[in-house]
């Protein structure tokens, strides 16, 4: 019996990362926590008030192009969506429809439809006030990216893994900072399955605000839907939403009469050249583009040879891949690349998940790079590295003087050291007379000793040369 | 000087010998309102905030800061913002609402210390000819009150005819400034699309509308546009669609005169009067030729489908959510519903109705998009005919001022801007000047390339001088 394949197509919003909204001069800050505080005529949709575009974000959507290998509009030009809601003002989007600035991109082995540009809306709360609904207009007239693929997904997994990629994308950009949790990048997804070669009717599920939200939707649609037709039962084309709590998808609304938006050509903006702008010129902005993450993956691991587990953390979080690059470039040893990795992947990345964003103004690749010196010559423990990174993180400042201050260095100093050891040979005479009668774990503790003595500055290797020694 | 038929240039020489004070001129300009407006209704409100503005008009001048409109009255027609001033576009959609911010245009005047006297009635959301459709009831004719103004700035035109301002501004989306000019007897021009900023403007066809100014003559009509117009703070982006194109100056003096003004059913009166101001054109060295335009009688069937279209977009914000006029209904679609069906007048409603279906999947291809390409044949068709010729000239108006009431049909009300809307499609722009004529006023209509203002303004003046 041949079996259900599944098909996804996916819809990813996601706010654009820019000074001011699309359309206006107000600033963009839609999770401000004091509503209403970035908005004017224009955004608010008041009487007379004309938008006037926002060049940021024409750029930022022109370098998504460009890094997805997308085609680049030569024309474009804006259009109005319609339809009634207390959460768009002027009654309609602006949004694009024909020409969208984006079209037939990719993405990890993903087709892409079209990525156009559009105004966000407002946001309407409606357990906050006693007397009714209240919006919050500082998100209205946010720039927002909507990028189509082609329904060429086949499992949550790979669908997971799209939305994984392209976050980071943006992020590598620095055109979004696509939280999910924030409302920055909002995915939905149309979901059929079928046992033929024509695709199934499809089922829309929206507002996804987590890949876990993404995988679990599209999991449970492809099981909801298999089921039903298993039980010779018809899959109705309709809208759902996601329950995170039961692990459901649920119906929202049918979409057997199709929404009527009455596009028409945005007659209060002019019609955009692209192909005229010689600053847009595609090769331009090609010039523009960082290391994206699919290549930088590629790198860490098939050329630095870094597990796939560190590599991913390291490229999941563009400043830790940054902080790492940056040391690589100082450093020329062949330890340097371990030791940075693990350093970053364990304790900076921990540091990262206390949600402690603003380290990276303190914990400079400089910085960092003098922590991995010190430790490839042998002038401070990895202990002693831990404390500074720590100082470091916590103060900023300059390793070296951090560990001189605390006094983390490393004894090599023959003769101090040697102070140390008599007394601990001195005041350990049962382990000294086991060491004698043959136990060589007792060195180990006398080791120990030396180092609690030495509050850690102290070199191992050292110390237990130095121990044999005067054991004789 | 006798305030009522002063023009600017008059008023200015007073200003600056100290004769007359800001102050006294808006007592001049209040004056003729008490005494003619009780009849003719030009004015839906005299502006507290006018006194102000003629005190810091009376400061600028002592101090030697006067700029060409400094305490020179002014109406505004009350579809344009001013901050602090109530707007309503004479809908009871917009009942108390009162502007947060200044129109690119209001901006400019007070920037020049004139004195914004009051706000004139107009056509509810300027959708119509007469200015009879209005929450505030019918503006007359300062000529014959048994009559209308003309519309949709009715109420400017009359302010500036029965001599209350010598300036004022409007707005012209189909004909809007030069009809009612035409109507009243004075000058109004429609610049080019995008010369004036629209912002401010409440908005009835996006790509139709311009800002214009009405005056008594070319000269104080050119003195209003120059004065409004300039890059800074316009926040209205298409003014870059026409700008820097056509022919700035075209001294050459070659009339054309379409073909189609034999066709359209003009009035003989207005006909005869227009062929007379020809003649006395040809004596000040024009030459007059006929041209082919018949695209120009299509101009009603684009017209009333790229309008209505962007209108019924337009006016979806006025949703009673946030400002104007709310009636409760049940649960948001409901609140939508009644407000909007007892907010907006019948043409107003009427148009959102053509808007929507126009625009409609299945009708969208049929009539919008037609519509747009026939826009765009029209287009390069007065292009063409404007390469042969330097202006194009051709009555305004059919005929006179019609009677209150005279006109109930939807359809014939849009017949009367059968001259006006083809400078509106095409963006080209056209100026409205009084023939010299017996009895009511008719005006003559000069249209020329984009940006050829100065153009139009030279040939008003050889019309008012001929």
């Amino acid at each position: 019996m041949k079996t259900y394949t599944p098909t996804i197509g996916l819809e990813v919003h996601a706010e654009l990362l820019t000074e001011s909204k699309l359309f206006c001069g107000c600033r963009n800050d839609p999770n401000s926590d004091d509503p209403n505080m970035f908005i004017c005529p224009i955004c608010v949709g008041y009487p007379g008030a004309l938008p006037y575009m926002n060049k940021q974000a024409v750029e930022h959507m022109l370098r998504i192009g460009v890094a997805l290998g997308g085609e680049l509009a030569s024309f474009t030009e804006f259009d109005r969506k319609h339809y009634f809601y207390p959460d768009i003002p002027k009654g309609y989007q602006i949004s694009q429809y024909a020409f969208p600035l984006v079209k037939h991109a990719s993405l990890n082995k993903v087709g892409i439809e079209r990525i156009h540009l559009e105004e966000d809306t407002a946001k309407s709360a409606h357990d906050v006030c006693s007397r009714g609904s209240v919006i919050d207009f500082n998100r209205s007239g946010v720039p927002l990216m909507e990028l189509v693929t082609e329904p060429v997904i086949h499992s949550a997994e790979e669908a997971r893994a799209f939305g994984d990629i392209l976050q980071q994308t943006l992020r590598y950009l620095g055109v979004a900072r696509a939280r999910m949790e924030w409302g920055e990048m909002r995915v939905e997804a149309n979901i059929s399955v079928s046992k033929t070669d024509t695709l199934g009717t499809k089922v829309e599920v929206k507002n996804l605000n987590s890949f876990k939200a993404v995988s679990g939707a599209i999991e449970y649609e492809i099981e909801r839907q298999t089921a039903l037709l298993e039980q010779g039962e018809q899959i109705a084309q309709e809208t759902r939403g996601w329950n995170e709590n039961t692990g459901k998808t649920f119906s929202q609304r049918s979409k057997e009469t199709s929404a009527e938006y009455r596009y028409m050509p945005e007659p209060d903006l002019p019609k955009y050249y692209i192909d005229r702008m010689p600053e847009w010129d595609a090769e331009s902005l090609r010039a523009t583009l960082p290391e994206l993450p699919e290549r930088r993956m590629e790198r860490y691991t098939e050329e630095l040879k870094l597990d796939a587990k560190k590599a991913d953390v390291l490229v999941k979080n563009k400043p830790l891949g940054d902080l790492f690059d940056g040391v690589l470039q100082t450093v020329e040893h062949a330890d340097a690349i371990r030791l940075t990795a693990n350093y970053l992947s364990s304790d900076v990345m921990q540091y990262v998940e206390e949600g402690n964003d603003t380290l990276f103004e303190r914990l400079t690749a400089d910085a960092l790079a003098e922590v991995i010196q010190m430790l490839i010559d042998g002038e401070l423990s990895s202990r002693g590295a831990k404390e500074v990174i720590a100082v470091l993180v916590k103060e900023g400042g300059a390793a070296r003087g951090i560990a001189e201050r605390q006094g983390l260095f490393q004894e090599s100093d023959e003769s101090a050291l040697q102070e140390v050891i008599t007394k601990v040979v001195a005041g350990n005479e049962a382990a000294v007379a086991e060491y004698k009668a043959g136990k060589e774990q007792a060195l180990q503790f006398l080791v120990g000793q030396v180092m609690k003595e030495t509050r850690g500055s102290a070199n191992p290797t050292k110390a237990q040369e130095l121990l044999k020694e005067a054991l004789k | 000087m006798q305030y009522e038929k002063a023009t600017v240039q008059d008023m200015r020489e007073v200003l600056a010998k100290g004769d007359s004070s800001a102050i006294d001129l808006l007592k001049e300009a209040k004056r003729v309102i008490a005494e003619k407006d009780g009849e003719v209704k030009a004015f839906v409100e005299v502006f507290d905030s006018a006194e102000e503005d003629a005190k810091r008009a009376d400061t600028m001048l002592k101090e030697g800061r006067a700029m060409p409109l400094t305490g020179i009255p002014i109406a505004i027609k009350d579809n344009i913002c001013i901050a602090g001033n109530t707007v309503t576009a004479a809908s009871k959609m917009l009942e108390g609402f009162v502007s947060p911010y200044d129109a690119t245009v209001t901006a400019r005047l007070r920037a020049q210390g004139a004195v914004l006297v009051g706000r004139t009635n107009l056509d509810e959301f300027a959708m119509g000819s007469s200015t009879e459709r209005s929450v505030y009831g019918t503006t007359y004719n300062p000529h014959d009150t048994e009559r209308v103004s003309g519309g949709s700035s009715g109420g400017s035109a009359a302010a500036v005819a029965m001599g209350a301002v010598p300036l004022a501004l409007g707005s012209d989306t189909g004909g809007s400034i030069r009809q009612p000019a035409s109507f009243c007897g004075i000058v109004g021009l429609k610049p080019t699309y995008g010369a004036l900023s629209r912002h401010g403007l409440i908005a009835l066809g996006s790509s139709l509308d311009v800002i214009g100014p009405l005056a008594r003559t070319a000269d104080d009509a050119k003195l209003l546009f120059e004065v409004l117009q300039g890059e800074e703070g316009q926040y209205d982006s298409t003014v870059e669609i026409f700008a820097g194109i056509g022919q700035k100056n075209n001294t050459e003096k070659i009339i054309g005169v379409p073909d189609a003004v034999t066709t359209v059913g003009i009035s003989q009166e207005t006909l005869d009067a227009f062929n007379a101001t020809l003649e006395r054109l040809k004596g000040k060295g024009y030459t007059v030729r006929e041209v082919s335009l018949p695209i120009m009688e299509k101009a009603g069937a684009i017209y009333y489908i790229i309008q209505p279209a962007e209108a019924s977009s337009n006016l979806a914000r006025f949703d009673g959510v946030r400002y104007g006029y709310h009636k409760d209904g049940k649960e948001v679609w409901g609140d939508y519903v009644q407000t909007r069906s007892s907010g907006f007048g019948e043409e107003v409603s009427r148009r959102i109705v053509v808007g929507s279906y126009v625009l409609s999947a299945g009708y969208y291809d049929a009539y919008y998009k037609k519509a747009v390409a026939a826009r765009d044949a029209m287009r390069q068709a007065f292009l063409k005919e404007l390469q042969e010729v330097s202006i194009l000239v051709m009555p305004t108006t059919p005929d006179i001022a019609f009677k209150e009431g005279a006109i109930q049909d939807p359809i014939a009300m849009y017949a009367e801007d059968r001259l006006t809307l083809q400078a509106n499609l095409t963006g080209l722009p056209a100026i409205s000047i009084p023939m010299a004529v017996e009895g009511l006023p008719r005006g003559m209509q000069v249209i020329g390339d984009y940006n050829s203002e100065e153009t139009l303004f030279a040939c008003a003046k050889d019309i008012e001088q001929s």
